[in-house]
């Protein structure tokens, strides 16, 4: 298990080096002149042409490649071209939101999910699996901005319970926190409710129809047990890869949802990076999000063995 | 061996993993601790938080024309000489005197002055930041094109001296917009002008709170105990700078929707600019008030490239003009009649320059049979015409999409592009081909003290490839700007305009499509807040 782990981690490697290289050629040959952002409309080309030299944009581009790969090297991403702050202090500043945020999506996502997938594959064809269905189908389909409109309008402007927007870290205050948290949360969830309970039931689906669950259920076992301890455990290697990938995702950056609801994390970030041309924060935001997808997809690989001990690496 | 069976058990390994998960929570929490939104208000302190146009990204507002930097600049750094409401130059940081020849500007700060750090503000601090501007700054260039030499006499005399006459210098250093001659401490205006500063100390009625800065997110300004403002009532930029709450919060909110939920919730106090089509929204609100708080607005523009066909020919320029109705772009682009005017003046109507010779075609719907019929003796050749579209700036896609319209009808063929606003200011920058990655027209936005002089507005000027997108070289233009610098009299000055405005109608240096408004909207309990195209947050008062 030892050696899988690093050899995992030393696969990581030639990865992040392709996704480098590929990111910042890409980014280059993409229009756009992060000189003209900062100067603005009445900027002459002979003042673009020198706020790009003082940028380092002028130097060719295996110079500019390899000044970027040495100072990752030390650990350092750089600086914003745009608003001449550390990378590294932007992106440890906006990821603290967003991982909480996903934090709480997945655990409301999992907490609602996984039992309904359960009960709609234990009474498949009933009145119940056809409404986790509907739900699901319904919370898949509709676009991510019109729910969260729909919980503003309901929970914020008529009810008054809840803020519209913004956001305050736990740490400050965990009442804040979650009243504006919850919203968004809420929002994203409904997505991932309707992923989770899908995949939860058909795998339950399959096992259900198993032999041992049959022998299990003529023993007498109690059907409880037969559902969450028999059934579910052997149902739960597709569920815990698509919660590990819903995680990933959502550590991504949700952009929309973070627009509607004032959140200053990563999606953001990037996006604002992108319409900027802000290459150093792209970058590394790419970087995060590629070494956040290898970390997670790991880990999920790892929790099979957890699972299913039939699993060995 | 209970023990071991229980912690084997597969409820007890579940109670293990949401433990994790609770540790993992709690931990992240932890973690998150004063990272983001460090501080708050304290207690009792009053605290005004606003939505700007856009979020604040680049810190110094000599290396860049974006109007939001300009705004931040307002707030902590101070000028020494301001516009107020009636156009007129008023002294600010300094008061002057001009020698009988008007060669010789004699500048003296005022008591008081005083840097956040504590410092004093002297001569060498002004004089140091007048030539940093002066590199970055159009209208600063043509001062000191014509001038023999600045400097310091005293440590609160400032002594500009010219090689000629320039009449309209106190109007150019006491511009409000793009780019004002903001006072630094000399130890940063001494630096590059194409490098931004990364000291931001200034001397104006705010501090900028640097720990609690957010590029594009957030920014804090708390009001500097040592400023002493004018005895004046304020007026646009001129006046005293009186401020009245303890903190202003400039927050980003990307969605227009949650803007203004958040402000009919209460949870903001003021909005910066609200579309007009989502005005409705706010009018149930019996809390808010929406307001106009700059009368002149925005002018939109449509610009060509005069070096490849089919604008290179004048008569192709004019047939284009023609065909386009400025009725029809305003009313797509803002909807509501209340919110935008027609306007053929090139400076803006409601300036001193405004002139609309030349203009009725423009302003009374356009004349697409009279386009034809110029396209014909043209001998326009089908050249397709590359018109740029941004897809991702609300004020800028509708004109386009009016304009391709109209001069297809004209005849015109029209390749329209749509590409996002940062691949826009990029391409327009190519003078290759149209066919090779150049263009032919594209339209902005202006706001009208931005153009409201031949000395400051870029489409007028004439000088070829040092000219501002669209390279025209045109030696008539630049005689009349000569002729608009050396006209020593508000009317020599007027008749000249009239002249620049009749020229430009007819050689069509770039095409005016009329003027509009964004108006403000804010919480009741805010009041004071000064008429003016940058919105400023002296004189504000916040009431509970």
């Amino acid at each position: 298990m030892l050696g899988y782990i690093i050899r995992r981690i030393l696969a990581v490697i030639p990865v992040m080096t392709i996704v480098a290289v590929f990111v910042f050629l890409l980014l280059r040959l993409t229009p756009g002149d992060p000189a003209a952002i900062i100067a603005g409309d009445m900027a002459t080309p002979a003042q673009l042409d020198r706020i790009r030299d003082s940028l380092g944009l002028n130097d060719p581009l295996y110079v500019q490649f390899i000044t970027w790969v040495g100072n990752l090297l030390q650990g350092d991403l750089g600086t914003s071209i745009i608003s001449n702050t550390s990378v590294t202090g932007m992106i440890s500043e906006r990821i603290w939101p967003t991982v909480n945020i996903a934090l709480l999506t997945i655990i409301i996502s999992v907490l609602l999910a996984v039992p309904m997938g359960v009960v709609a594959a234990w009474r498949h064809k009933s009145w119940i699996d056809y409404g986790v269905m509907s739900f699901s189908v319904l919370g898949f389909s509709i676009p991510v901005f019109v729910i969260g409109y729909i919980f503003i309008q309901i929970f914020s402007n008529e009810l008054r319970w809840l803020p519209v927007q913004g956001y305050i870290p736990p740490s400050e205050s965990i009442g804040g926190f979650l009243a504006r948290a919850i919203l968004p949360c809420l929002t994203l969830a409904t997505i991932y409710v309707a992923l989770i309970a899908r995949m939860t039931r058909a795998s339950m689906l399959e096992v259900l129809g198993e032999d041992y669950i049959r022998t299990a259920r003529a023993k007498g076992v109690k059907e409880d047990i037969v559902l969450f301890r028999h059934a579910l455990r052997n149902a739960a290697v597709p569920i815990m890869t698509i919660i590990g990938t819903g995680f990933a995702l959502l550590i991504g950056g949700v952009v929309v949802t973070e627009s509607v609801f004032n959140i200053p994390g990563i999606g953001r970030l990037t996006v604002d990076a992108i319409l900027a041309r802000d290459y150093p924060v792209i970058q590394g935001m790419i970087l995060l999000t590629s070494g956040i997808y290898v970390l997670i997809n790991l880990l999920i690989d790892l929790s099979y063995t957890f699972i299913d001990p039939r699993i060995r690496y | 061996m209970m023990k071991q069976r229980a912690c084997s058990h597969p409820a007890s390994r579940a109670l293990r993993t949401r433990s994790g998960v609770a540790g993992l929570l709690a931990a992240t929490f932890l973690a998150s601790a004063s990272l983001i939104h460090p501080a708050t208000a304290q207690d009792g302190e009053t605290t005004i938080t606003a939505v700007m146009h856009s979020g604040l990204r680049v810190l110094d507002p000599i290396i860049t024309t974006a109007h939001i930097t300009r705004n931040h600049g307002y707030m902590i750094y101070d000028v020494l000489v301001a516009t107020d409401e009636n156009f007129e130059p008023q002294p600010q940081m300094a008061d002057w005197t001009i020698s009988d020849d008007n060669l010789v500007y004699t500048f003296t700060l005022r008591d008081g002055l005083t840097f956040h750090d504590g410092e004093p503000v002297t001569a060498a601090d002004a004089v140091a930041s007048l030539n940093r501007w002066g590199e970055r700054d159009s209208g600063g260039q043509l001062i000191f094109d014509v001038t023999e030499s600045l400097e310091a006499t005293d440590d609160k005399t400032i002594v500009w001296t010219l090689e000629k006459p320039f009449p309209a210098l106190l109007d150019t250093i006491g511009k409000q917009s793009a780019i004002p001659p903001f006072i630094m401490p000399e130890r940063v205006a001494s630096g590059s002008a194409d490098e931004a500063i990364t000291d931001y100390t200034g001397s104006g009625p705010f501090v900028f709170v640097e720990e609690e800065y957010e590029p594009g997110v957030s920014v804090t300004y708390e009001k500097f105990e040592d400023y002493v403002p004018r005895d004046e009532e304020p007026s646009w930029m001129a006046g005293g700078k009186d401020v009245k709450v303890d903190r202003v919060e400039w927050v980003t909110m990307p969605d227009a929707q949650t803007t203004i939920n958040a402000l009919i919730s209460g949870e903001i106090d003021y909005i910066e600019q609200v579309q007009v089509d989502l005005l409705p929204l706010l009018e149930t609100s019996q809390d808010v008030v929406v307001e106009t708080r700059d009368d002149l607005g925005y002018q939109t523009i449509g610009r060509m490239n005069f070096l490849y066909p089919p604008f290179d020919d004048v008569k192709i320029r004019q047939a284009a003009m023609m065909a386009l109705s400025q009725e029809d772009v305003l009313g797509t682009l803002i909807g509501n009649p209340e919110y935008y005017t027609t306007c053929g003046a090139i400076f803006g109507c409601g300036t001193p320059l405004a002139d609309e010779t030349g203009s009725e075609t423009l302003t009374s719907g356009g004349d697409v049979e009279g386009a034809k019929q110029l396209l014909e003796e043209a001998g326009y050749d089908n050249t397709p015409v590359v018109l740029m579209q941004p897809t991702d700036v609300v004020s800028l896609t509708a004109q386009p999409v009016v304009a391709a319209q109209a001069l297809r009808e004209a005849g015109f063929n029209v390749d329209m592009q749509a590409m996002d606003w940062q691949t826009l200011v990029t391409r327009r920058a190519s003078q290759a081909e149209p066919s090779e990655g150049g263009w032919n027209l594209f339209f902005t936005n202006w706001m009208v003290p931005e153009i409201n002089s031949p000395l400051i507005s870029p489409m007028l000027n004439g000088r070829g490839d040092e000219a501002w997108f669209g390279w025209p070289t045109d030696e008539k233009i630049e005689e009349l700007r000569a002729e608009f610098i050396a006209a020593d009299t508000p009317e020599k000055q007027k008749e000249v305009a009239a002249k620049i405005q009749a020229h430009n109608m007819e050689n069509v240096n770039y095409i005016p499509l009329g003027q509009y408004i964004m108006p403000q909207a804010r919480r009741d309990n805010i009041t004071g807040m000064i008429p003016s195209p940058v919105p400023v947050f002296w004189n504000v008062e916040k009431s509970e």
